[in-house]
């Protein structure tokens, strides 16, 4: 095959590259101009751009993650300044958000409208994680579009807890309540807490064991009434649960009770100053205070 | 000629002649020079490049007040607002289906004025017969006629070909910068868009569009002409399944004119046909193609061959019209000796006028008895349904309310299909008793507000239909839309 005298092929009069497979020869026709053109064209540019934008990395000694490029050009950058041209253009509107009360917002259509649509996206990005989408919760964090809160229902509540969390420790101002685990640390044995189940499981209008209850009402009250109440209707000031409704925040089953009896279950929520500048903090309160369950 | 023989195959078993060179299947362009026509087709035409590059040019300067803060360009396909105007009528996103319908129109327009009379878009209408016309006249201001072309190109380069090649293509530029710049026109305000685009604030795409057109009005006009027409266009394929036998086309009657033969003054016409072989047809042809070898896929129906042979038959003293507007089934007819027929009204021509009759009808109910609000009520998905403290169940909706009017409006809202169910909309408070809830929407916009039912679950089933109701104080106007209430995860 090799060492040949140029093989021509018949039919088309060009030459072959002598490669033969089941018969058939392959000619060796030259590539297209215009390809290798746009070729050539694509190497020139290449190198133009490798002067003029950012194009190797990591050089070593130099101290640059990359070259920089004659334009200086860096995407980075280039959101920086769409971000800052955002907050710009929001600036008016926000402004007015961060200092607007309630009733202000709720009278001032397009001001709502903008906390919403803020709210919304800040939600989505920052809080659905764990509280889901519009809210929804799941075991261990709240359902927000409901009437039934832990803390405060009301627009600067909410805020207030965006701003320092819950159980925070690094916020002074976080909100701060503790339930004792009652039968880890021995404070109760496990025949009284089987005796507290049956009580709270009464409170929120199950049929229980009345006997236990019986036993169990001496321990509740001294115990559980200074944060839960005589009536079960729980504390806002100190995010105590009212145990008469049927929300349950780590589940209503009497496993459920019991577990929280006796290791306790104290959530964290961080604290969001600092992390999220003022106005989104306050579109967030107003979103969640819109999603259904906001108070006066 | 190459003389093509053809060798029996088999018998023998001797090979056939090996062909010399393979046979090339690219066909090297003829630089066509159409020489300038007179007569009443090329008067018509030069009427309707007037006319068709004025509607282009000045339609987006028209202006038609429609209200505060609408625009008010009479033609304007606005992307920013989501809109599209044309004069009276105004076209929001989601009736997008009217500019569907006009295009139907326009396509149906098409078929039946292609099977009554032929290819008269191509010859008369179609941007690129009009700007190579305007172009192939640019020319000519600059390097004259026909004969006077055909020797400046094979001359060589001095400096009155330099100056009359380079003042033609500047003018061919500006016409195209012109043909660019009014495009984006009908995107913008006109106006405003016509002062940004020189001071460089016009956005990138105008910039780019302009450049586009300027590209392509140069290179489809100027330089590939009828290719064009012959290489890029579909629309001579499908003509082709369009036009038929009974469609008046540019047509050169064989039956009076063959035999062809030169002729010299004097000499008797009997025996022979009135077709005098003088070949103008073919040089006023835009095309570069020979009427006289019968309807043909290059052929546009310009006509401009029948302004030439009208011309040489008056001098030859014949009767015009050797070539003209007929159909093959009358020149056909003609050469038997027959009486021709025109039927222009056939099966086809009425169900197209008929389509198009209904079409426009319905287009035209459509359009009048649309209504001025556009509702939707979408039901949250998250979370699907909320259990309040005191048992009763309670569903989130958005509210979309698409007012289309140019005015401000008050609307009653009210929600139907849960007797006992109580409403609210954030920002404006529950509704009293079975009653309704007030509020204004913003003039020719979208608004967007939560609406939250609230009703116990006892005696419902799981999914009930909910009917929300808008109804404009004023006019009494009503729109609703239905949305599912849910009270368990069933």
């Amino acid at each position: 095959m090799t060492d040949q005298k140029r093989d021509i092929d018949e039919v088309s009069g060009v030459e072959t590259t002598g490669h033969t497979w089941d018969g058939i020869k392959e000619l060796n026709n030259p590539l297209p101009r215009w390809w290798l053109y746009v070729f050539y064209a694509s190497i020139v540019w290449a190198i133009g751009y490798m002067i003029f934008m950012p194009a190797i990395p990591a050089l070593p000694g130099t101290g640059m993650t990359n070259t920089l490029g004659l334009r200086g050009h860096s995407d980075r950058a280039v959101v920086a300044e769409q971000v800052q041209a955002l907050h710009t253009e929001r600036a008016a509107a926000a402004g007015r958000l961060v200092t607007a009360s309630l009733s202000e917002i709720e009278t001032d259509m397009s001001l709502q409208q903008f906390a919403l649509a803020m709210g919304e996206s800040a939600f989505g990005d920052n809080c659905a994680t764990c509280h889901g989408a519009g809210g929804r919760g799941a075991k261990g964090y709240p359902m927000l579009a409901d009437d039934i809160w832990l803390w405060d229902g009301t627009l600067d509540g909410i805020e207030y807890t965006l701003r320092h969390g819950i159980r925070h420790m690094d916020d002074p101002d976080t909100r701060l309540s503790s339930m004792p685990a009652f039968g880890r640390d021995g404070l109760l044995t496990p025949r009284e807490i089987d005796d507290l189940v049956h009580y709270v499981v009464d409170l929120s209008g199950r049929e229980a064991d009345q006997a236990a209850v019986n036993r169990a009402a001496p321990i509740y009250a001294t115990q559980c009434v200074s944060c839960h109440g005589a009536d079960g209707k729980g504390n806002r000031q100190l995010g105590a649960p009212d145990l008469t409704d049927h929300e349950w925040l780590f589940g209503g089953e009497p496993r459920d009770i019991q577990q929280t009896i006796y290791s306790a279950r104290n959530a964290h929520m961080p604290a969001w100053q600092g992390r999220l500048d003022d106005p989104t903090i306050k579109a967030l309160a107003v979103y969640v205070h819109s999603l259904g369950g906001g108070e006066k | 000629m190459t003389k093509v023989t053809l060798i029996q195959a088999g018998g023998t078993g001797a090979p056939g002649p090996k062909p010399e060179h393979p046979p090339s299947l690219y066909e090297k362009r003829n630089q066509i020079y159409p020489k300038l026509a007179h007569g009443k087709f090329r008067a018509f035409k030069w009427l309707v490049m007037a006319v068709t590059l004025g509607i282009y040019y000045a339609i987006p300067w028209i202006r038609w007040p429609r209200g505060e803060n609408i625009p008010d360009q009479a033609v304007l396909a606005d992307f920013e607002g989501e809109k599209f105007y044309f004069f009276f009528l105004e076209i929001w996103p989601q009736e997008i289906y009217f500019l569907g319908g006009l295009i139907i129109l326009a396509a149906l327009a098409l078929f039946l004025v292609t099977s009554l009379f032929g290819r008269v878009w191509c010859g008369y209408t179609c941007p690129q017969t009009v700007w190579t016309d305007l172009y192939i006249w640019v020319e000519r201001a600059f390097e004259g006629d026909r004969a006077a072309r055909m020797r400046l190109d094979h001359a060589p380069m001095n400096f009155n070909k330099a100056w009359r090649k380079t003042g033609k293509h500047i003018v061919w530029l500006l016409i195209a910068f012109l043909t660019g710049g009014a495009f984006i026109l009908y995107w913008h305000d006109a106006p405003t868009i016509a002062r940004t685009f020189f001071t460089g604030e016009a956005p990138l795409t105008a910039y780019f569009f302009a450049g586009v057109l300027t590209f392509t009005t140069y290179a489809l006009a100027g330089t590939m002409r009828e290719q064009v027409c012959t290489y890029l266009c579909p629309w001579p394929r499908i003509q082709g399944a369009l036009t038929d036998e009974h469609a008046l086309n540019v047509t050169y009657r064989y039956d009076r004119g063959e035999p062809r033969a030169p002729h010299r003054k004097g000499e008797s016409w009997d025996g022979r046909g009135d077709c005098i072989d003088c070949k103008q047809c073919v040089q006023v042809c835009p095309m570069g193609i020979d009427i006289r070898d019968g309807a043909q896929l290059e052929c546009i129906h310009c006509a401009l061959c029948i302004d030439a042979c009208d011309d040489i038959m008056k001098k030859v003293d014949r009767p015009t019209g050797l070539i003209a507007y007929d159909t093959d089934v009358a020149v056909a007819a003609r050469a038997c000796g027959e009486k021709p027929r025109y039927k222009l009204f056939r099966v086809r021509t009425a169900l197209y006028a008929i389509l198009i009759a209904a079409i426009s009808l319905l287009m035209l109910w459509g359009y009048t008895t649309k209504s001025t609000y556009e509702f939707n009520v979408l039901k949250d998905r998250s979370p699907p349904f909320i259990r309040l403290s005191d048992g009763s169940v309670r569903n989130g909706y958005t509210l979309k309310l698409v007012n289309k009017a140019t005015n401000l409006r008050t609307v009653d809202i009210s929600v139907e299909g849960l007797p006992e169910a109580s409403f609210e909309i954030i920002g404006l408070g529950t509704a009293p008793d079975n009653g309704t809830l007030q509020l204004t929407t913003q003039a020719h916009g979208v608004d967007r507000y939560r609406l939250l039912v609230t009703a116990r679950p006892e005696d419902l089933p799981s999914r009930t239909t909910l009917r929300v109701q808008i109804r404009d104080t004023a006019t009494g106007e009503i729109a609703e839309a239905d949305a599912p209430f849910t009270t368990g995860d069933q």
